[in-house]
């Protein structure tokens, strides 16, 4: 496959190392939030024939977290972004 | 200054190492010093303030520029490899960070890695036909000045376009031996 | 033997002569020969043996879809089996030999099998060997092994080199056909990045085989004038002797590339072949089309062969298949064979068309055809004396890499045949006779067309020369409809009609059963000729259409791939790169025994003079750290820079204890979790400055512990102020420990290290030998006083040569990584066996390190109630009771007296060492409620091993448990 990045350009999916679902950016608060919403967070997964959000890591290339959009059937990437954009997006910050 | 410690290459040797194989010749370079410059959050604007007297390129992604006394090339997001003479930078980072102050954050690097030139002497023949037997980099589609990371004999490296027949190859130092023979056996097979 | 079936014309060199033997018995060629033209130049058809049967074979066909002339080619470690004659390209000295029988390949004792073929039928393996049970091991299966596969391994290290590579291009054209050739002409006119891949040596494709004009001149004349302009494009790469074997996601293609095949040997230090890794921002598929046989009873004899292939040997090759020649067809097509083998002389005694009634309803000769049984359509029969039989039951498009995306293709009624349809990969075009454009000009003309619409041209394209545009006219016949014989669809895999027809009586009737009941379409031929013949069958016999029946899926490779191919230059010795230590150089002076971690090398021990055993080595450098001073080269260790204004804050969300409030020149063990709260990795970690931390971690984790704190920053806290870089690499670290560990170092560092100056736990830089740079951590693994001092990597070697100089008179040891883990086990630190990804922090008693007052990963799952259960394993020190009995690392507690059964199982043993201090075996283990358990007698129990062995349950602080000697 052929990851899109943002950055740089068309690169190898080989280059990458793969993580999985996006939702993973979306960590509770360690201090507010409990363990059924940490477990919900580390273990609860969807698992879509079809478009999914999934974070892969350019490992061999600039350490982007990447959030790549990919159908699981065809394989087709629609979109590509970096992780911390869409972090920032969903209101993380520090 | 007299050396208090012998330095060994990474290479296991006293000097730099010099193999040629057909029109390609490969030189290890032992005199670059190297440093990693990041942004701090938010101290864009000041580290290119303090860079640019500092002699420091910041080049865009997927760049070397070439500066004095400093060379750069782009790494990560707000993060740069920078290489300068080792004779006049063995303490690269302490000067990167006085000429910098607290803008960026900055990390000796010159003995983490192994750096090798590749030449290729000829007209029109160029590296294209040795790298890719080597990464997965579109060598003759790249400008010159192209500096990316990529893999060679299961290694991660940074190669460096310096015309359609030179590069320069930064490798894990530890893996010297390794990636000079892949270099090697690859010129082998293609000269 | 002299070249008794050569004829006039062809593509061959006449001006040189090349020797080759097959089956010992010497033969000449010409260059432009495959082995098989050459061999039926020299009147030799029959060249293998079928797989079950054993039954006499010669060539089908003229590509590398043959399913029979499958021979091994050269000798000795070079010797390759199920190579296709059809294919190899001759070469001066090849030598070749059959396969498949045994003594001989005219008498095969094996070929009894074909006598006995009734028991061998579809299913015969799935219903023969089932019962009784045992009979399976020593009996069935033995026998099996020895009848079956094809061919004999070299069983010496393949001597060539396979290199692989990768190429980019806006256009992939595969296959040089005249499809492919107008396609690449196209687009290298208009400027494209083109590469022309092609499996054949000689680029034109069919036209290579045919009579056809292009323009005014011969095809192969105008396929190599295309071929001579493309050369001079700098745009364009002329890939011949190279098969794309797979399209794969986005582009990306796999092909091989022959470089050293067609050569006795390839040059020295050149590969034999490479693998391609080709991303194509577009693709042309013009992968041509594969002839399909009729199946009639003994269809398979040497001698009966495709047409499109008699008329390939006879226009390019000059050879004639035999002296009397028949042709059976379907088509249109095969009547061309007819026409062309006349005008070059060859009798050719009659055509059996079937569309006028006329059918081949039976075959004679053992070892080679001598003649055929017609019908005509009344129904009467006779014999007809031949030596060659041509069948061609029409062309199937070659549609596999169209498919490779799991796209399937669709049936088109005027040719018969299956042809792509709309859903093939993303990028790719299909033209030419795979398209299902079965004229000449059609070829050309959809190949023009594919070239400017995949690259969007808008200007000039070349001109279509004038060619012929008609497509064969073809009405279907798939077999003929038989007695008692048997006619064979997939010849390679002796799959006959008969055994569709069992498939589809035992309700085998799905294609995908269908293949796994019969194995049509298995082995190295994929079924390029047999599967569409086979799939009609059963469609017929189950009263379904074909395209109702389906199509099995289409997988790469598209023509088999050596395993030396896939690996590489990665096997042996270069399987994987090495990392070297530091202190490598030395080590290997003093014939230091290594060990790989990871790609590692790192020294293991180092033996003395005299020491024979491992034992002996290792206890003398654990005693002699212990007694004076050790130092240990511990560069591998992750090393991980980590600055910015929010660093301490991060490391207190990343490790579970706290660490924005260790001083500066201070460092601290770190543990860090997982989100799942299990413990993840360990290291020390230091403060060098305000905003400046150094993390160590475990060499196994360095690369991942990295991965997970960029993860941290970019996806969790984007904001935080944290630059991180790795500079493991940048430093030589050795770690000095032992009593004199200090009295030692004292004669390196330049610097006051006197405990007041440098207590335990302290970090920061200092010079050493007068000057150079360096960091200095006071830590330590073993319990001794140590340091761990580190200097630029390229002083590393001459900082150990240094220290073992100036140190003499304390008589240093270096030890290497056994000694390393006696020393930690000693002092109950954590390492790999308990660090094992099932454990908390609990299990290792270091619960209380997790701080509650922050949010850290890890900390709030850690709290679940199964990771903290009081009646949890706990690390605990173990010991045997009798100091001489020995205990092995995997071994379970158990109860004095408990039954050896999961039920009773109370933990196991992570690590074990012996102790040359405790002089016995100890170990590390997780063990039940085990901090209550301490002083308590259990036994270690390794069914494996045959030990249960009383052991004594101790604290896991073997050594020194107060800490007095590392803060000494």
């Amino acid at each position: 496959m052929i990851i899109n990045h943002p950055i740089l350009g068309p690169r190898d999916a080989q280059e990458f190392v793969y993580l999985g679902d996006a939702a993973l950016i979306d960590r509770p608060d360690g201090m507010t939030d409990g363990i059924e919403a940490f477990h919900t967070y580390a273990y609860l997964r969807d698992n879509p024939a079809g478009d999914h959000r999934e974070l892969w890591y350019h490992e061999q290339g600039d350490r982007s977290w990447l959030v790549v959009t990919r159908n699981t059937v065809t394989h087709e990437i629609t979109k590509v972004e970096l992780a911390r954009d869409v972090a920032r997006a969903m209101g993380r910050s520090t | 200054m007299a050396e208090i410690l012998q330095a060994m290459t990474a290479l296991g040797a006293h000097g730099p190492a010099r193999v040629a194989v057909g029109p390609l010749s490969i030189t290890e370079r032992v005199d670059l010093a190297l440093a990693s410059v990041a942004e701090r959050r938010g101290r864009g604007a000041d580290l290119v303030g303090a860079a640019s007297p500092a002699g420091l390129p910041l080049p865009g992604p997927a760049r070397y520029q070439a500066g004095t006394p400093f060379g750069t090339f782009w790494v990560a997001p707000g993060m740069w490899f920078a290489e300068a003479p080792f004779a006049s930078h063995e303490w690269i980072a302490d000067q990167l960070r006085a000429a910098l102050g607290d803008a960026a954050s900055i990390t000796e690097q010159t003995d983490a890695w192994v750096i090798f030139d590749l030449v290729v002497v000829g007209e029109g023949v160029g590296l294209a036909s040795l790298l890719e037997r080597l990464c997965n980099v579109d060598f003759p589609a790249a400008p010159d000045g192209f500096a990316t990371r990529t893999v060679m004999d299961h290694l991660g490296i940074y190669l460096i376009r310096q015309g359609a027949g030179a590069a320069r190859i930064y490798g894990p130092r530890s893996s010297a031996q390794s990636l000079l023979h892949a270099l090697e056996a690859a010129a082998r097979a293609v000269w | 033997m002299t070249q008794s079936n050569r004829i006039s014309g062809g593509q061959i060199d006449r001006g040189q002569t090349l020797r080759f033997t097959f089956d010992g018995q010497g033969f000449t060629g010409h260059p432009g020969d495959t082995l098989a033209s050459a061999l039926l130049a020299n009147g030799v058809r029959l060249m293998g043996r079928s797989f079950k049967y054993h039954r006499p074979r010669g060539p089908l066909t003229a590509g590398s879809e043959e399913p029979n002339a499958l021979v091994e080619l050269r000798s000795g470690a070079r010797r390759e089996p199920n190579t296709r004659a059809t294919v190899a390209e001759l070469f001066d000295g090849l030598e070749a030999t059959s396969q498949n029988r045994w003594p001989s390949l005219r008498f095969d004792a094996m070929a009894v099998n074909d006598r006995l073929s009734s028991f061998f039928a579809a299913g015969f393996y799935y219903k023969t060997f089932m019962w009784p049970r045992s009979f399976w091991e020593k009996l069935y299966e033995p026998i099996i092994r020895r009848a079956a596969g094809l061919g004999s391994v070299s069983r010496e290290e393949d001597p060539d080199l396979y290199d692989k590579g990768f190429l980019h291009c806006d256009l992939l054209v595969i296959g040089a056909g005249p499809a492919g050739l107008m396609a690449a002409l196209t687009a290298g006119r208009a400027g494209a990045r083109v590469i022309l891949a092609d499996e054949d040596f000689r680029m034109g494709g069919r036209l290579n085989a045919e009579t056809f004009t292009i323009g005014q001149v011969a095809g192969a004349d105008w396929a190599a004038g295309v071929v001579t302009e493309l050369a001079t494009m700098p745009n364009v790469r002329l890939m011949p002797r190279t098969t794309v074997i797979g399209a794969f996601d986005h582009g990306i293609h796999g092909a091989v590339e022959r470089l050293g095949d067609h050569l006795a040997e390839p040059a020295a230090g050149k590969p034999r072949q490479i693998l391609w890794r080709i991303y194509a921002r577009r693709s042309v598929l013009a992968g041509g089309a594969t002839e399909r046989p009729i199946a009639f009873e003994n269809n398979d004899r040497p001698g009966i062969m495709l047409a499109g292939a008699m008329r390939a040997y006879a226009n390019r090759w000059a050879v004639t298949a035999g002296q009397r020649v028949a042709v059976f067809t379907n088509n249109d097509d095969g009547l061309r064979t007819a026409a062309d083998l006349r005008a070059k002389g060859v009798d050719l005694v009659e055509v059996i068309d079937s569309r006028k009634g006329d059918m081949i309803v039976d075959s004679r000769g053992r070892l080679g055809l001598k003649s055929v049984t017609v019908q005509d359509s009344k129904g009467q029969r006779r014999d007809i004396t031949v030596d060659a039989l041509a069948v061609s039951g029409g062309w199937n498009p070659n549609v596999n890499l169209y498919s490779h995306h799991r796209a399937r293709p669709v049936w088109d009624d005027t040719i018969v045949a299956f042809v792509p349809g709309a859903d093939g990969p993303p990028g790719l075009t299909v033209a030419g006779a795979a398209a299902g454009v079965l004229s000449t000009h059609g070829a050309l003309r959809t190949g023009r067309d594919a070239a400017i619409a995949a690259l969007g041209l808008t200007g000039a394209a070349p001109d279509l020369p004038e060619a012929e545009d008609a497509t064969p006219r073809i009405t279907p016949l798939w077999h003929v409809p038989q007695g008692k014989g048997r006619a064979w669809i997939d010849q390679q895999n002796d799959v006959t009609v008969k055994d569709v027809k069992l498939a589809a009586q035992e309700n085998f009737i799905s294609v995908e059963h269908l293949k796994r009941y019969t194995t049509l379409g298995m082995a190295t031929d994929q079924g390029k000729t047999g599967n569409v013949l086979g799939l009609a069958v059963m469609a017929e016999l189950t009263g379904r259409s074909i395209p109702q029946t389906g199509t099995t899926i289409y997988r790469p490779p598209y023509t088999p791939v050596a395993m030396g191919t896939l690996a590489g230059r990665s096997r042996g010795a270069e399987f994987k790169p090495v990392r070297m230590t530091p202190s490598h150089h030395w080590a290997r002076e003093q014939c230091a025994v290594f060990v790989e971690v990871g790609n590692w090398l790192r020294t293991q021990w180092v033996p003395k003079d005299g020491e024979t055993e491992w034992r002996q080595s290792v206890d003398r450098e654990v005693l002699a750290t212990r007694r004076s001073v050790g130092i240990c080269d511990v560069t591998t260790l992750g090393k991980i820079d980590i600055q910015g204004t929010d660093a301490g804050a991060f490391l207190d969300r990343v490790y579970a204890n706290t660490f924005s409030t260790l001083k500066v020149g201070k460092c601290r063990y770190g543990l860090m979790l997982r989100e799942d709260g299990l413990v993840y990795d360990d290291g020390t970690t230091a403060r060098l400055a305000e905003h400046e931390y150094v993390m160590t971690t475990t060499t196994a984790n360095a690369v991942g512990v990295f991965r997970h704190l960029e993860f941290c920053r970019q996806c969790l806290w984007p904001d935080m102020d944290v630059q991180l870089i790795s500079t493991t690499e940048a430093w030589a670290q050795f770690s000095v420990a032992g009593p004199n560990a200090r009295n030692l170092l004292e004669k390196i560092v330049d610097q006051d290290i006197s405990d007041a100056a440098f207590p335990y736990m302290g970090a920061g830089n200092v010079t050493v030998c007068g000057g150079l740079r360096a960091r200095l951590f006071r830590i330590s693994f073993s319990g001794e006083l140590a340091f761990e001092i580190a200097v630029p990597t390229r002083y590393g070697d001459a900082l150990l040569r240094e220290m073992l100089a100036r140190g003499a008179e304390y008589d240093p040891v270096v030890y290497g990584t056994e000694a390393l883990g006696v020393m930690r086990v000693e002092k109950g630190h954590v390492a790999g066996g308990e660090l094992n990804g099932q454990s908390t922090a609990l299990n290792m008693g270091l619960g209380k390190m997790v701080s509650q007052k922050k949010d850290s990963i890890g900390r709030v799952l850690s709290t679940r109630e199964g990771l903290t259960d009081p009646e949890g394993y706990r690390l605990v020190g173990v010991r045997p009771v009798d100091p001489a009995a020995r205990l092995t690392a995997g071994s379970h507690f158990l109860d004095i007296g408990a039954a050896a059964v999961a039920a009773n199982d109370a933990g196991w043993l992570t690590s074990k060492v012996y102790s040359p201090h405790i002089g016995s075996d100890i170990a590390l283990g997780y063990l039940k409620a085990g901090a209550g358990r301490i002083g308590q007698r259990m036994r270690a129990v390794n069914l494996l091993a045959g030990q249960d062995t009383e052991v004594e349950i101790v604290s896991p602080h073997f050594f020194d448990p107060e800490g007095e000697r590392l803060r000494g």
